[in-house]
């Protein structure tokens, strides 16, 4: 599941190495792009979460979930409460994990289940209403305050100076974070009996029950993995925002799309490299082109997103579907 | 198959439903019945891209926003008459529904409901982004204005020609590929249906429709066009509504137009729930609620019905009820 054959995959490989060889060359010739391109990754590694959440999903039930974003600032708000209710910000964190998960198994087996068979626009249209649903609760609970979650990498001021290149312990943070979760996930996914039984059930499902998998129960922990991953998502990506605000996992859902798109849907390292891309990528962007803005990124990255599906309809490690009449 | 083109009775009771409806409705309730015949023309059309071709659009939104602000920038820029403004946004919307389209072939399934949703976020920063001519987040002021009963007879009566025209369209060859391409795209190919001029077909005739739902909901917002109201949640609404209505049916789509319309107003009126965040909620469960209870929604418990009332007839002997009243 999480590994890629090269033969198959020659030019996108390639891609990403001349990437990689030209954020590296550029960070080398000058300091700011070296700052901005750590901050662009630190920024992609949230959208490759949340993507590897929709992933996950899609790679399972294949039901892109539109609510995924909104789920994660849902158990962001939730950190935000259990923190109130005095836990520590790392306490607050494994909670909400597996508050998350909880979630996600509670939705898939209510919600998705019954529609999940019946067509791609049921699944969507029952995504969004849990979009809508999730929206409205977070913003009538908490909505109307201003909330500032203390950041769990210490004060946003401190760098570390790396070669006359101030990086920040935030863009560190969050990167290790992220990167021990989706270690954490493939891990399981390799390693374990679970994880192979949860790649059989998507895989084959006919057969993987045959074979005595439960698949519904294993779809439902595939839905539960992906809120706990959006869950990390929503916590690193409130980590650089000044305060929650319910419409704030919105962006980064459409950067994760973007993501996704480009790796992708079928492919979850497709999904990391390609939020860790696009990330780096908007950072850069912004950073050198200044009059694109705020106003502009998710234009952006809808024009991306409609640019690569152009060019490699099921994105850049997808395979071809080859249908059946 | 379905039939269509909704039964002669039934077209007429709307239409003389319709007509009468100004002359007892409050002006209140007359501005409120004319924003459900702007969402009536907006499902239409999203009616036959989703409902008929199998496309899926979660952006339609963007062409309500494009349709809306045409009216709005040339009332202000021009004076131009307001349904001077709506023939041009419906040309416009068109022409970028075709631009839209295009790409839009290559996308299916997800990636297409990927791709509209990214579009429906989008919208409503450019106007932000090229504010001097777009008005920003102010928006922009048309300079005429109409009253209530002119936004009533005006939306109904785009809605009552879109609809035929929608009927003439669906019913022939065109609808006939559609319904292809919706059902199986490899068999449409093999029976020589040219699924890339009819998908691009049906992406830009809705957009057209929306356009000119857009450029009414302009007018019926006082003339003021502003980013916010082309927020994501519009088209989710559009979404919602068009789910609600089922596919191919008059009373079908005016209880989706309806749903969207009136829900936010019913719910504002009820006490705990009565606020911008009540009402998503109740958007939310209600949109899950029809997904889970009525599949083929509203046109589908019509059907349903249908077959039950007149399996019902079958078994007894009486007298059969002519047949429009079972409508």
């Amino acid at each position: 599941m999480l590994r890629i054959r090269t033969s198959e995959f020659a030019i996108p490989v390639a891609l990403c190495v001349a990437g990689a060889i030209f954020l590296l060359v550029g960070s080398l010739e000058s300091t700011q792009f070296a700052r901005l391109t750590v901050q662009g990754v630190a920024q992609g590694m949230v959208y490759s979460s949340l993507a590897l959440a929709l992933v996950l999903i899609y790679q399972a039930t294949h039901v892109i979930n539109f609510a995924q974003g909104e789920l994660a600032m849902l158990t962001t708000y939730i950190a935000y409460q259990l923190i109130q209710w005095g836990l520590s910000y790392w306490e607050a964190f494994a909670a909400t994990l597996v508050i998350a998960f909880v979630l996600g198994v509670i939705l898939q087996v209510t919600v998705i289940r019954p529609v999940q068979h019946r067509s791609v626009i049921a699944t969507v249209i029952v995504t969004l209403g849990l979009f809508l649903l999730i929206d409205g609760v977070a913003s009538w609970e908490w909505g109307a305050q201003l909330i500032i979650l203390p950041s769990p990498f210490g004060s946003t001021d401190l760098s570390y100076n790396v070669g006359g290149v101030l990086i920040e312990h935030l863009w560190v943070g969050t990167s290790v974070v992220v990167l021990l979760s989706l270690a954490v996930v493939w891990g399981l996914f390799r390693f374990t009996k679970l994880g192979l039984a949860m790649r059989a059930a998507a895989l084959r499902p006919a057969a993987a029950a045959l074979a005595g998998v439960r698949v519904d129960v294993m779809l439902a922990i595939g839905w539960g993995l992906a809120a706990a991953l959006g869950a990390v998502a929503g916590l690193m990506a409130e980590s650089s925002n000044l305060f929650l605000d319910p419409g704030f996992m919105q962006q980064p859902l459409v950067f994760a799309f973007a993501a996704a798109a480009l790796g992708g849907l079928e492919s979850p390292v497709g999904a990391v490299v390609g939020g860790i891309a696009i990330g780096a990528f908007q950072i850069l962007l912004t950073g050198y082109v200044p009059a694109l803005g705020s106003n502009l990124q998710i234009p952006f990255s809808f024009a991306v997103i409609l640019g690569i599906l152009l060019v490699k309809p099921n994105g850049l490690f997808g395979r071809r579907q080859v249908q059946r009449v | 198959m379905r039939r269509h083109a909704p039964r002669l009775g039934s077209l007429a009771v709307v239409a003389a439903v319709l007509i009468v409806l100004p002359f007892v409705l409050s002006s209140y309730h007359t501005y409120l019945a004319a924003e459900v015949g702007i969402f009536f023309i907006a499902i239409l059309g999203l009616n036959i891209l989703t409902g008929y071709t199998g496309q899926i659009s979660i952006g339609h939104g963007a062409f309500m926003a494009i349709g809306g602000y045409t009216t709005a920038v040339m009332s202000r820029d021009h004076h131009t008459n307001l349904l001077v403004t709506m023939l041009f946004a419906f040309a416009f919307s068109f022409v970028v529904g075709v631009l839209f389209g295009l790409p839009a072939l290559r996308l299916s399934g997800v990636y297409l409901a990927l791709a509209t949703f990214a579009l429906a976020l989008s919208v409503q920063y450019v106007p932000l982004q090229w504010s001097t001519y777009l008005g920003g987040s102010g928006g922009v002021q048309s300079s005429t204005t109409e009253g209530n009963v002119w936004l009533y007879g005006v939306s109904w009566a785009t809605a009552a020609t879109l609809f035929a025209v929608a009927w003439l369209l669906l019913r022939g060859r065109v609808g006939r590929a559609f319904r292809a391409v919706r059902d199986s795209e490899i068999a449409a190919v093999a029976s020589g249906v040219e699924i890339g001029i009819y998908k691009t077909l049906a992406f830009a005739i809705s957009a057209a429709f929306c356009g000119a739902a857009g450029s009414l909901y302009v007018m019926w917002l006082n003339g003021f066009a502003q980013p916010q109201e082309f927020a994501v949640g519009l088209s989710l609404s559009l979404l919602v509504g068009a789910a609600v209505a089922g596919l191919g049916s008059l009373w079908g789509i005016l209880a989706g137009a309806a749903f969207i319309g009136l829900l936010p107003q019913v719910s504002a009126s009820v006490p705990v729930i009565g606020n911008q965040h009540g009402l998503d909620v109740v958007y939310g469960v209600l949109v899950v609620l029809v997904m889970l209870v009525l599949p083929e929604g509203f046109a589908g418990l019509l059907g349903r019905l249908r077959v039950f009332t007149q399996g019902l007839n079958r078994e007894s002997t009486a007298v059969k009820l002519p047949e429009s009243s079972s409508q």
